[in-house]
């Protein structure tokens, strides 16, 4: 009847992973007691669950990026403390369990964190920069969000039923093979990013569709906001890589669930091919992931620097050489595996050859602040530690992209530190300025800019702390992924790297504080202008939070950098533009197909992982007819009025005169003081 | 000169934050590790030439024109110069060229497959869940956990596995390999002092992994033959049966070696002739991570 599930497991015997998945279970509860009690569930489902609003969804991609982001911290929280004791000794985490933390670990924060966050900010920003009402498709988007939280969700009942998989977040076979892992936490990795991984390639279609095909009038490729050019390199790698990792993983399953051969050790299986189709994918993900954080460095540093972006043709053909390079580069992730001088020598010199455009982006980023008049928001403090932090993890990947240096260092603990110099560095602090830069647009209120800085200090300094002894630890020849060891040596690095990390707590700490804080004091630091930042690109034209048709009429460029224009423009004139002539807007129902369909993707999932087959059928049967549900609506478009659109868009225009005049009176004093 | 000096600082910098000791890959005992090591050092001195200044600068912009220092010109659209684009894009190409020559003759010179001799030292390495087989062709000895090599003789080193993935790597020697089931990886090794290092492996293999570790011994050329001909007399014989009880998951307590070894028996075990490694023997957890005694 259930097939592989009965009560063994539940690991009972395992405190800690039991205790872990108590605290997780106790506080879903009481957030869901709390929604309840306070009667936020009709809001919560009319507002945001069903919601095909691409704001709306750009959001809740970064609230799940920042859950798992906790998740994946306390992870690493647990590994370092290990790693701290176990020094001739076994530590306090059994081999089975630390496995599975670094494989949840690496999984979650590369699938369930660094991917959402970006495609969140993606989301929420690109249509507004593009000056378009929404994406493409905006059902689809909301079935690739709700796919995305459904993988997500099973890695976190992996926590409580069954377990997670023992094999590192790549799960290599013949390790990964049914032979070697016989349990279910193999499949769970499986099932969470087919499910997920379908939702980003559909994510990925959206943007790169939306970029390409609706830009405002006027909005040429070469006038669009970098972070569009560098989202739309980023999805058409999603949409090129992503292929490869669902074929890659069905591959395994098929071993794992119909007994084929792609990857075992005999039969003609070949577990190298698994090796170079993961990279395949694995390494263009790892440009999917910065790409987007390049472009919002490149908004942040330009804005905050109260200037264009320095050399931005440039900057475009460096992102589009990224986009084609990241794809012939797999290989030195395994120089290893023996392969030969001519095709270690290749794929070494590819590798460095990227070096040279992300060079160009930061030497552009520099002399973007040079001639700058610069504010030192939080959002630029994360811009100008990426800049230092990024050009420190680059060298050392460059240095591991040489085959000779790369044999001695390989999988060590060099490696380890690299990747998250690179990933934290880049990615994450992308992110989080992405965050701090866009949040006020989201909702509407600042966030708290005391807290904020301070976070970001602990941030840097915890991070040179945590990973600084790594690089040291790597030449010593540590490897990654040790349960205990028995090189005193290593201790004292180790310590300093677990003290690093208690940094980096204090700095999440600070920014939960800082949410929390700016929540409670949002009427004192609302932003009625829509334009907190002098911005200089369109979503900074509308009002804060925008309207769900964002633009009551589509802007009409003229140039790059749109809004620097219309605001020197007015500026000028002495007075805004003319109030247009308002046209009724047709936007899509909500729905909740993606919502349901995610539902029934876990239920698919759950039901293939414990081989409970009648189960599988009503997931697949129930997934299908939602989609057969959605495709026969009658309605998909509400109509706003005419009126209520102006009556909209005249109060952001109002506020938007007053402050106009402002700026005017100011720049008048100036110039008689001067 | 800039690179040379570069060099000696870079050089420093890494022997002070290593606290001297000389128990890293920078502090290597033998050929292959040294050209590493030289390699490795020179690539992050030529790099350092642009990323320091790279760094001073971010910093030193950042500082100078920040909002309220009247004394830094404020110009609102600077925002192209073609001959500081041309530069931009030639400066890190002739790195990146410099490099990439530096990878390209590297990779061909520090092969793992290149010889260094016509005639080394064979040794066959097995690794196995979770513990590592050295086999000696020539000398018809095996031995678990424990490579034993004359010092300054070049080794020739086939490595398969009889399970999952590992990599054979003595952090000290260089050069780490992929082992790999149904085919065999090549490495050539040579240690010139005499000492005992850490060998171990660098790819995860499951819940036994941090078991994967040997000790690798140099020795003096007749203090080696002392050792085999040590070896020769005590231990089992390892032949198919005795490698069939090598397949079930354990983790030996101590190294221990086999008096003789059945001919051929690596080749078998690359051409998927006896059986591989029969993992697990339930679900969670894995019945044996704790060492064991086997002899």
């Amino acid at each position: 009847m259930f097939g592989k599930l009965t009560w063994q497991a539940i690991p009972f015997d395992e405190p800690i992973a039991l205790g872990a998945a108590a605290l997780i279970g106790l506080v879903l509860c009481a957030v869901l007691v709390w929604v309840i009690v306070k009667g936020y569930v009709p809001y919560l489902w009319r507002e945001w669950i069903t919601s095909v609003d691409h704001k709306r969804i750009g959001v809740m991609y970064c609230v799940l990026a920042m859950i798992m982001l906790l998740r994946g911290f306390i992870d690493a929280l647990m590994m370092r403390s290990q790693q701290a004791l176990a020094l001739h000794a076994p530590g306090y985490l059994p081999p089975e369990h630390y496995d599975q933390i670094f494989s949840a670990h690496g999984t979650i924060m590369i699938f369930f964190v660094a991917m959402p966050f970006v495609i969140g900010l993606m989301n929420f920003a690109v249509p507004l920069q593009l000056g378009v009402r929404d994406v493409a498709f905006p059902t689809l988007n909301s079935v690739s969000f709700w796919l995305t939280a459904a993988g997500s969700f099973l890695v976190t009942l992996s926590l409580v039923v069954g377990e997670f998989a023992r094999t590192g977040w790549l799960a290599y076979p013949p390790l990964s093979e049914l032979t070697y892992s016989p349990g279910v936490g193999v499949d769970y990795y499986l099932w969470a990013l087919e499910i997920s991984g379908i939702g980003t390639l559909m994510a990925g279609i959206n943007m790169a569709t939306t970029i390409l095909k609706m830009r405002a009038p006027g909005l040429s490729y070469t006038r669009m906001p970098v972070f569009c050019w560098t989202s739309l390199a980023s999805n058409l790698l999603i949409i090129a890589a992503f292929p490869i990792l669902t074929a890659v993983l069905s591959m395994l399953l098929l071993d794992r669930y119909c007994g084929f051969h792609f990857f075992t050790n005999d039969a003609g299986g070949n577990p190298m091919m698994f090796v170079n189709l993961i990279w395949a994918w694995g390494h263009p993900e790892v440009y999917i992931l910065i790409l987007p954080a390049f472009g919002v460095f490149s908004e942040v540093i330009s804005t905050f620097s109260g200037k264009p972006l320095f050399g931005y043709r440039s900057m475009v053909a460096a992102t589009m050489v990224i986009c084609i390079l990241s794809f012939m580069v797999w290989l030195h992730h395994f120089f290893t595996m023996g392969a030969g001088g001519d095709v270690n020598g290749v794929f070494g010199i590819m590798s460095m050859v990227i070096a040279v455009p992300t060079g160009v982006k930061v030497f552009n980023w520099l002399f973007t602040m040079y001639g700058g008049r610069i504010r030192f928001t939080s959002a630029m403090l994360w811009s100008v530690g990426f800049m230092v932090t990024f050009v420190i993890g680059g060298m050392s990947g460059v240095l591991l992209a040489v085959p000779p240096a790369d044999f001695a260092l390989h999988n060590s603990l060099f490696l380890v530190a690299h990747f998250h110099n690179v990933i934290i560095g880049g990615v994450l602090f992308g992110a989080l300025a992405g965050t701090a830069y866009w949040f006020p647009k989201a909702f509407g209120f600042t966030l708290d800019e005391r807290l904020g800085k301070a976070a970001f200090w602990f941030w840097l300094v915890g991070f040179y702390v945590a990973f600084m002894p790594l690089y040291v630890l790597g030449l010593m020849g540590m490897t990654r992924r040790m349960q205990h060891y028995d090189q005193p040596e290593w201790r004292p690095w180790l310590l300093i790297a677990a003290a690093g990390v208690l940094l980096i707590l204090t700095g999440i700490a600070l920014q939960v504080a800082q949410l929390f804080v700016s929540i409670r004091t949002r009427n004192q630091r609302r932003d009625p202008t829509g334009d907190p930042w002098d911005g200089r690109t369109l979503e900074w034209t509308t009002a804060s939070p925008p309207p769900v048709f964002n633009f009551a009429i589509y802007p009409d460029v003229t140039g790059a950098e749109p809004y620097s224009g219309m605001k020197e423009r007015a500026l000028e004139s002495m007075q805004p533009a003319q109030e247009p002539k308002y046209e009724a807007i047709a936007i899509p129902r909500n729905t909740p197909t993606g919502f349901v369909t995610a539902f029934f993707a876990v239920v698919t999932g759950f039901a293939m992982i414990w081989h409970i087959w009648w189960l599988v059928t009503i997931g697949l049967i129930g997934a299908y007819a939602t989609f057969v549900a959605f495709a026969w609506r009658d309605v998909g478009e509400t109509e706003i009025p005419a009126e209520e659109v102006a009556r909209i868009d005249r109060a952001t225009r109002e506020v938007r005169a007053a402050a106009l005049r402002r700026t005017h009176a100011r720049q008048h004093e100036q110039g008689q003081s001067a | 000169m800039i690179i040379s000096v570069l060099r000696s600082m870079v050089i420093l910098t890494v022997l002070a934050s290593l606290g001297g000791c000389g128990e890293t890959v920078l502090s290597p005992i033998g050929p292959i590790g040294a050209a590493e090591r030289t390699i490795l050092l020179d690539s992050v001195a030529i790099m350092l030439a642009i990323v320091v200044p790279t760094i001073v600068a971010t910093l030193a912009f950042a500082w100078w024109f920040r909002h309220g220092n009247s004394r830094a010109r404020y110009r609102p659209r600077w925002a192209y110069s073609g001959e500081l684009e041309l530069l931009m894009w030639s400066v890190p190409a002739l790195v990146i060229l410099f490099l990439g020559g530096i990878a390209w003759i590297g990779s061909h010179d520090l092969d793992p497959a290149k010889p260094l001799h016509p005639k080394p030292l064979q040794i066959e390495v097995v690794s196995l869940d979770w513990k590592w087989l050295f086999i000696y062709p020539g000398q018809q000895v095996a031995s678990i956990n424990r490579m034993v090599v004359p010092a300054g003789v070049p080794l020739h080193l086939r490595v398969t596995s009889a399970s999952v993935m590992n990599v054979f790597f003595v952090p000290r020697l260089g050069s780490e390999i992929y082992s790999m089931s149904g085919m065999a990886t090549q490495l050539n090794l040579q240690a010139d002092e005499p000492g005992t290092y850490p060998g171990l492996s660098a790819n995860f293999s499951g819940d036994g992994f941090p078991y994967m570790r040997f000790n690798f011994e140099a020795l003096p050329a007749p203090q080696f033959d002392a050792w085999i001909t040590a070896a020769r007399s005590t231990g089992g014989v390892l032949d198919d049966a005795a490698y069939r009880g090598l397949l079930r998951q354990s983790a030996p307590l101590h190294p221990y070696t086999y008096r003789s070894v059945q001919p051929g028996l690596f080749d078998r075990i690359v051409t998927l002739q006896l059986p591989r490694g029969e993992g697990p023997r339930s679900g969670r957890p894995s019945p044996d991570i704790k060492p064991i005694a086997v002899h």
